[in-house]
């Protein structure tokens, strides 16, 4: 089968350091401006005023977090909003000790996904963890939104500093 | 300030600001690797022939792209050409004025089947035409660095 | 089984390397003219050229199948490019596939391309815009969130042992010490040494992840009257099957890959299987991290929710097993070139079934074989599976 196969060439990382190959760099320069849209421009200004917003689908009944104008599920138009409290329950986490670009950390990030009490069963979010030992950090865990004092929101996934236990 | 409010001027819509943090690393390649190494080190153009399409590829590559076969004959091609197609350009890629229009050119070389886009230089706009023969004028040895850049520009002849 | 017959006639690939000196283009052209030869065709008998690539950012050119379309023999050919992320691999042979059985062709040169090295400082520059924009990425999150958090809920579903998991990566990186195109063959090497490895974001360990790669793979695939000219062991396919889940991943039951299960249910009921266990003789499932191997095989329906890593520690999915998986090596093992990875698992079962796999061949002569490949916001699921 080695016949199939082809001897690509193996370059290390001096090969470009020490300039034995020649090549070319380029900055793409790519910035984006998005529209939140209008279910997460409303998300967004929920957050500002402290609070988790959902939105119900008429078909299945779901109260959906993150909102969203149509059930992909039912493929049908949601119709309203319903507002969610700011606890809920952890239903899987990580230790994170690298950053994306491989920079080794001192003490874990600790992001997880977190079913929103108010939301249908399943609906979660992600978010970090905080004012945690990451030794005690269970799924199943109940946890709390630790908000940003109000004249800090600026309407962002942000506004929530992180999920801490529930006292 | 709430979050869904009227606006008058586009410009002024809120928006999502963010980005693609990624650069580019881009190697030359079997076939790019000897083709830009000859244009710093000699000043010289290469190219790859395939016999059974009777094609001669200026930039020289590693296969031919009509009939699939692997390119192993290397010649050395001439550095002059005939200007296929040019363009004047007059803004940059953000829209605005360059300092000196600049003038984009697709050069076919003598003898190949091939050519290079690159700027055309000492010939004011309006002497040029599609036709015009013309050469390489490469930077100074101790400037190239194996890039097309090498090339400062083509000439009239 | 809809529409003509189709077979796979020819594969050839490259190495799967760190970093390649080749071009995105030259590395098509290594795999694909090696393709070719393996069933002495030229590309004068290729008809239709499929194209998957996936996706811009990491070569780092836009259009990025256009421009590789000459390395692709696609110089003057109707061409297609598709791409779901790393389910592209097998995505692009179930393109190829009905190319060929819609009729409007007889021979088709698919074709799967990724250099990663191109991407700079780590593709997850691009990698991580899959975060939602306005409500995860001012998190700052990283790639490896979703893996270990999937892992995490997987792990905590079935209360597996991290060890039992860990056999995957030494047996696929054991397999791979036998493929002439791997980067990470190790024959020797141990669950301790998995263990051992540091934590990136646990559960996640870095013996768990397997290496991103430059690389590519080509097949040759053709209707039965060309097939049955071409090659005495054509490998037919039997059954194709694809499926996308919603992209609000935390809205999901992370603990089962329920897309695979869908494409699977309808890759076998194309190919007529209704036993899979006891019909599929190798399986080739999509696996970048160890864990994913189980998830996929359980989604393929191959092992009862939560048996795999029991199963696997048992030493029923080796070369020798009741049901070998991964006899290539996988990803962990061959290396991880987003889209090429795929197409190299089906070329795998494709020589497996024809006994060419030489040093890792799976003994009994095996008759069906699947490939499963896996991608985007861990979406989609697709499946080929194929016989002799």
């Amino acid at each position: 089968m080695k016949e199939h196969v082809y001897e690509s060439v193996y370059l290390r990382s001096k090969d470009f350091e020490e300039g034995r190959v020649l090549f070319e760099t380029w900055d793409p320069n790519t910035h984006y401006a998005w529209d939140a849209g209008i279910a997460i421009g409303r998300y967004l200004q929920g957050l500002k005023a402290g609070q988790l917003i959902g939105r119900h689908c008429p078909e299945c009944g779901r109260v959906l977090i993150p909102p969203r104008m149509f059930c992909e599920s039912c493929f049908c138009a949601t119709d309203h909003w319903i507002p969610l409290q700011d606890t809920g329950t952890v239903i899987t986490f990580s230790l994170c000790y690298v950053t994306w670009d491989m920079i080794r950390l001192e003490e874990p990030l600790i992001p997880a996904v977190i079913e929103i009490d108010g939301a249908s069963t399943g609906m979660g979010i992600m978010h970090m963890l905080g004012d945690v030992d990451p030794d005690a950090v269970e799924i199943g865990m109940r946890v709390q939104a630790v908000w940003k004092p109000a004249e800090e929101r600026t309407g962002s996934i942000t506004d929530i500093v992180h999920f801490k236990p529930v006292e | 300030m709430s979050l869904l409010h009227r606006i008058e001027h586009a410009g002024d819509a809120l928006a999502w600001h963010g980005d693609m943090p990624t650069l580019g690393r881009y190697t030359a390649g079997i076939a790019g690797e000897k083709f830009f190494r000859e244009i710093m080190e000699n000043g010289k153009f290469l190219g790859t022939i395939c016999p059974s399409c009777d094609l001669v590829y200026t930039p020289p590559r590693l296969y031919c792209e009509q009939c699939f076969a692997q390119l192993e004959e290397w010649v050395e091609v001439p550095t002059t050409g005939i200007v296929e197609t040019f363009t004047i350009v007059h803004l940059d890629m953000d829209g605005n004025r360059l300092p000196e229009p600049r003038v984009m050119a697709f050069v076919h070389i003598d003898d190949t089947d091939g050519g290079f886009v690159h700027f055309l230089g000492d010939v004011e706009p309006e002497e040029i035409c599609i036709g015009m023969p013309v050469e390489a004028v490469f930077k100074e040895p101790g400037e190239r660095q194996g890039s097309i850049l090498d090339i400062a520009h083509f000439r009239p002849r | 089984m809809n529409g003509n017959r189709v077979a796979v006639i020819g594969a050839g690939m490259t190495k799967f390397v760190r970093r390649a000196q080749e071009t995105a283009k030259e590395l098509a052209w290594e795999a694909a003219h090696l393709a070719l030869a393996s069933c002495e065709m030229t590309l004068d008998d290729v008809d239709a050229v499929v194209i998957g690539t996936a996706p811009d950012a990491f070569d780092g050119v836009h259009m990025k199948s256009e421009y590789l379309s000459d390395g692709c023999g696609a110089w003057g050919k109707p061409v297609m490019r598709g791409y779901v992320g790393g389910g592209t691999g097998v995505f692009a042979a179930i393109q190829g596939w009905y190319h060929v059985a819609s009729g409007l062709f007889d021979t088709v040169l698919v074709v799967c391309e990724e250099k990663m090295s191109s991407c700079q400082p780590h593709p997850q520059g691009a990698f991580l815009t899959i975060f939602d924009h306005t409500t995860e990425r001012p998190l700052k999150p990283n790639l490896l969130w979703i893996f270990a958090l999937e892992m995490n809920a997987y792990m905590n579903r079935y209360g597996l042992d991290k060890r039992d998991i860990a056999t995957v990566a030494v047996k696929n990186k054991r397999n791979a010490a036998d493929h002439p195109a791997a980067l990470l063959g190790d024959p020797d090497i141990t669950v301790d040494d998995i263990l051992n490895t540091e934590v990136m974001a646990w559960p996640v360990q870095r013996g768990d992840v397997s290496p991103i790669s430059d690389g590519a793979v080509a097949l040759v695939m053709s209707a039965n009257h060309v097939a049955r000219r071409a090659t005495p062991k054509p490998v037919w396919v039997e059954g194709v099957g694809w499926n996308l889940d919603t992209a609000y991943w935390t809205n999901r039951d992370l603990s089962y890959p329920v897309y695979v299960e869908e494409a699977a249910r309808m890759a076998y009921k194309m190919a007529g299987v209704t036993e899979p266990r006891k019909q599929i003789h190798i399986a080739e499932p999509y696996d970048p991290f160890d864990y994913k191997e189980l998830h996929h095989l359980e989604g393929l329906m191959l092992f009862d929710k939560g048996e795999a890593p029991r199963a696997a520690a048992d030493g029923v999915t080796q070369r020798d097993g009741d049901l070998p998986v991964c006899p290539s090596g996988g990803l962990l093992g061959v290396g991880n070139p987003i889209a090429a990875a795929g197409l190299m698992k089906v070329a795998e079962i494709f020589w497996q079934l024809r006994g060419e796999a030489g040093p890792r061949q799976v003994p009994g002569n095996p008759k069906r074989g699947l490939a499963q490949a896996w991608g985007d916001l861990m979406q989609v699921g697709t499946v080929i599976v194929m016989g002799v």
